[in-house]
């Protein structure tokens, strides 16, 4: 994330980090979450679990901010996220900082 | 189950070797019948994010469904559950609540079980304000038998028994609620998940007669036979048509095919429930005689 200068609470804030699990056995490739990723985390694979749909991956794992939305509105259960050590938000900036 | 007595779901959610979701359900009867893109699915997730947010005591509630595909959640969900006969989840939760009025008690059915076949049953609880909450799966079809009309169909809308396009006014299920007395209504899409776990964790805390309409998509019958695309495409006709008025006229909140949906929080209002109204009514006039004024007055002491 980049920012035009460094906030002013930079050193309280810090920025959620989460890891994506994909139950892929159990996706039936609705694509939802890929739609309403707010981060673009993941995408589509050409690849096909047994039931032939095709699962998500996660290609920008990093990403992720433990948001929760794919965990919500998946209507399979298939994807979650689990919350993993926060880190503080980088202090790189424009100007000022 | 483990030595402790913890279900072996709720060790797997907790390690992150299962969904999340796993202690609120039956894990061993996924993957559910529920066709890809349905959203009957992100609707059960809200509902398991609501208790998971309010900390409820699962062994408080009991879930009541009728037939249907969103009757299928009774028997999916990992709580006291009823699956009932067509149209009368209604009744059924209504005897529950009543004999033990400390369960919260939900409806979670759809829109052909609980106002087709089951709209007197539907009417008349909201009208005496039982205290049961009512999340109605709004599809606008029958989809377990094929894709018939319901009377929440659309006008012009194309299903297997109006090929020409449907001539019947449909129901405003919401205007409907309003309207019989409902203390609490409220419409959202599965798109608006988490407006949808907020409404789920107000009904929750809410005396009387709750009631939630979800629009969702059913893109293997609605969806194929009015040519709207995937159930992807469906959610993104409702991110770009949805509107949010809270408190709005639920009278003019009629769905139009190709229209706008109006959403939001159209009633909340504090009606006396069946039980508390019975209970003042009956003091008043039994006195001591009432069966339940030893309950009522052991309730005050506390």
């Amino acid at each position: 994330m980049k920012f035009w200068r460094t906030p002013l609470d930079a050193d309280k804030m810090k920025i959620p980090r989460g890891e994506l699990h994909i139950i892929v056995e159990r996706c039936k490739g609705c694509a939802f979450c890929v739609e309403y990723c707010p981060r673009g985390v993941l995408e589509m694979s050409d690849e096909f679990n047994s039931k032939g749909y095709h699962p998500p991956k996660a290609v920008e794992p990093e990403n992720c901010v433990n948001c929760d939305l794919c965990e919500m509105i998946c209507p399979e259960f298939a994807i979650y996220c689990l919350t993993v050590e926060e880190e503080a938000v980088p202090a790189e900036g424009g100007k000022g900082s | 189950m483990s030595p402790k007595g913890i279900p072996e779901a709720v060790i797997a959610a907790v390690s992150g070797e299962e969904h999340p979701i796993a202690p609120f359900l039956r894990m061993d009867r996924m993957p559910h019948i529920w066709c890809s893109t349905c959203g009957i699915g992100t609707t059960v997730k809200a509902l398991a994010a609501a208790f998971e947010k309010l900390g409820t005591d699962l062994d408080k509630v009991a879930i009541v469904s009728g037939i249907g595909c969103t009757g299928r959640v009774a028997g999916y969900v990992r709580l006291d559950s009823f699956h009932t006969t067509h149209g009368r989840p209604i009744p059924f939760a209504t005897g529950l609540k009543l004999a033990n009025p400390e369960l919260d008690v939900i409806v979670f059915s759809g829109d052909g079980d609980l106002v087709a076949i089951g709209g007197n049953h539907f009417i008349h609880a909201a009208r005496r304000n039982m205290d049961i909450k009512v999340v109605c799966v709004n599809n606008f079809i029958y989809g377990m038998t094929g894709g018939q009309v319901a009377p929440t169909t659309p006008l012009t809308a194309l299903t297997s028994t109006t090929p020409y396009g449907n001539a019947e006014p449909p129901f405003n299920l919401c205007h409907l609620a309003a309207a019989c007395g409902a203390n609490y209504v409220a419409r959202w899409t599965a798109l608006h998940v988490r407006r949808l776990t907020k409404a789920f964790t107000e009904i929750l805390v809410k005396p009387g007669f709750c009631f939630v309409e979800i629009i969702t998509p059913c893109s293997t019958l609605y969806a194929r036979k009015n040519r709207l695309g995937t159930g992807l495409d469906i959610m993104k006709y409702y991110h770009d048509n949805t509107v949010i008025e809270h408190g709005a006229d639920p009278a003019e909140a009629d769905i139009v095919f190709g229209g706008p949906i109006i959403c939001g929080k159209f009633v909340e209002r504090d009606r006396p429930t069946w039980l508390e109204y019975q209970d003042q009514h009956l003091t008043e006039r039994l006195g001591e005689k009432y069966f339940r004024a030893k309950a009522l007055q052991e309730a005050c002491e506390r």
